[in-house]
């Protein structure tokens, strides 16, 4: 006999589905933004590795001498942003759906042992509820992130008003060099998400459009069983 | 395989046993739901992208309409929170810049005129001319600070000059400085900025006619130029030429080219 196991509430699809194409037209705004002052670059010991961004990579995707247009999209797609990433956070904290999301003490080791069974370098892969330990850390990284966004992304808009936000990022150049960073961990994030959902499956997905996996008698069991140790705990 | 029906009872609301029809509805409802989203993203976003400029008005222009509506929200939500009580940051003198960054020569790429003196518009039918001796005789306020420019660089330089508050009790301006912007702009009319009130009125805001303690060399808008620390150096303007005061925005160079008029940091 088979099982619909429900993974997703229909907030959290909602929330996802609605961040994606906000933080892409923020990351692209971003970029139209950056090309104006571009001095970040990966130097190790004189080295230039890599430089952001090259010449051809501003040429391919017409980045170049938009920053106005880049400003306007940017200070009017972080309202929709910011609202909808405090919905999110405000919605897990309510619902209680922050129990599987947030990291346990236990979560820290187990995610080094998901990585090793990921990498084909282990057999077995610590026993999980919706997520597992490596996505506890992985999903709630990435809303430290969000609100680090927001907050040197704030500094950087009104330093003179927001004075004490700039001193907490350590100063105004610091917060852009931050801003730009986590920019671009949102994008290592988004390859190494692609790759995964991949690597999960068609069930792993279609459960993020309708909220449910289905799921035969055993695994059932197992998640019914330790969905009532985590209520317990 | 054991039994799983005596395990029902206990089983939380995360699982519940199959039904085809239940299930197929679901995918199905949720699946077009994200369709439609997405379709509707796109076309919302296609329009945005390809919505008309804004018609020249209000001072600005170049600017996405829709997106200019919420551009000018953003700067009445900030003009509110613009408080005399939030200073830019000050440094000592030795942080700042020998030589300060020079970015942009418009409207100052004629040659100075001898005999420059700032012209105050108090009214459409009176006006006044003030020499840099007379504005040098009021009480000077000089600081460093980091000079923030809307590419994106910043830096620490060294600026003295007559606060705008100063200047505008000193002449009488205090009717004037009542209204909502002051227009400023160069001898040539080539380049000009509007400055609402609360920000012009700024302890920091300076009519400026020095820097690294030196007078104003040519290319840093001499001999009187605009330093405010709470807007970006756009609104720096180089060799003031004319003064003047207004409830509707001053035209504004910047913001006729898609930039945020109030430009406010």
């Amino acid at each position: 006999m088979k099982y619909i196991v429900n993974k997703h509430p229909a907030a959290i699809r909602w929330f996802h589905w609605i961040n994606f194409p906000l933080l892409a037209v923020m990351i692209w705004s971003g970029l139209l933004i950056y090309w104006a002052y571009d001095p970040y670059a990966i130097k190790l010991f004189g080295h230039t590795f890599f430089k952001f961004f090259p010449e051809w990579f501003y040429q391919k995707y017409h980045i170049k001498r938009r920053l106005a247009e880049g400003m306007a999209f940017h200070f009017v797609f972080m309202w929709l942003f910011a609202v909808n990433g405090l919905l999110y956070v405000l919605y897990t904290a309510i619902s209680g759906e922050w129990r599987y999301l947030l990291p346990k003490k236990s979560s820290w080791h187990e995610a080094w042992l998901v990585l090793l069974h990921d990498l084909h370098l282990r057999k077995t892969a610590p026993p999980q509820n919706k997520y597992n330990a490596a996505q506890r850390i992985a999903y709630t990284a990435v809303i430290v992130m969000g609100a680090g966004s927001l907050i040197t992304g704030l500094a950087i808009y009104k330093p003179a008003q927001l004075y004490w936000l700039v001193w907490l990022c350590g100063g105004y150049k610091t917060a852009r060099l931050i801003h730009f960073t986590l920019t671009i961990l949102y994008c290592l994030f988004f390859v190494i998400h692609i790759v995964q959902v991949i690597l999960a499956g068609w069930q792993n997905f279609i459960s993020m459009v309708r909220g449910f996996e289905v799921a035969d008698a055993s695994t059932a069991k197992i998640i019914a069983k330790r969905d009532n140790d985590d209520g317990n705990a | 395989m054991e039994t799983h029906e005596n395990t029902e009872p206990q089983q939380p609301k995360e699982v519940e046993p199959f039904d085809a029809r239940k299930a197929n509805r679901r995918t199905f409802i949720s699946s077009l739901t994200l369709l439609a989203g997405g379709a509707f993203a796109y076309w919302g976003w296609d329009k945005l992208y390809h919505a008309p400029k804004e018609t020249a008005a209000d001072a600005t222009a170049g600017a996405r309409a829709p997106l200019r509506k919420v551009l000018d929200f953003n700067g009445e939500l900030a003009e509110r929170a613009v408080s005399p009580q939030n200073l830019s940051k000050t440094y000592p003198k030795a942080m700042a810049a020998k030589k300060p960054r020079v970015n942009g020569d418009i409207g100052i790429k004629g040659k100075q005129v001898e005999d420059w003196a700032l012209t105050v518009y108090k009214n459409a039918s009176e006006s006044f001319k003030i020499t840099l001796d007379e504005i040098k005789k009021l009480p000077k306020t000089e600081f460093a600070f980091e000079f923030k420019c809307v590419e994106g660089w910043s830096q620490i330089s060294h600026w003295g000059g007559v606060k705008f508050s100063d200047f505008v009790k000193h002449y009488n301006l205090t009717e004037q400085a009542a209204m909502a912007y002051v227009g400023l702009n160069t001898p040539d009319k080539k380049y000009y900025v509007g400055i609402d009130m609360p920000s012009a009125l700024h302890p920091q805001t300076l009519l400026c006619y020095e820097v690294s303690g030196h007078p104003l060399p040519p290319e840093h808008g001499a001999p009187l130029r605009l330093i405010i620390p709470t807007k970006y150096g756009i609104k720096n303007l180089k060799r003031i030429g004319n003064m003047f005061f207004s409830n509707e925005r001053p035209p504004d160079y910047w913001a006729e080219l898609g930039y945020d008029y109030f430009s406010g940091l």
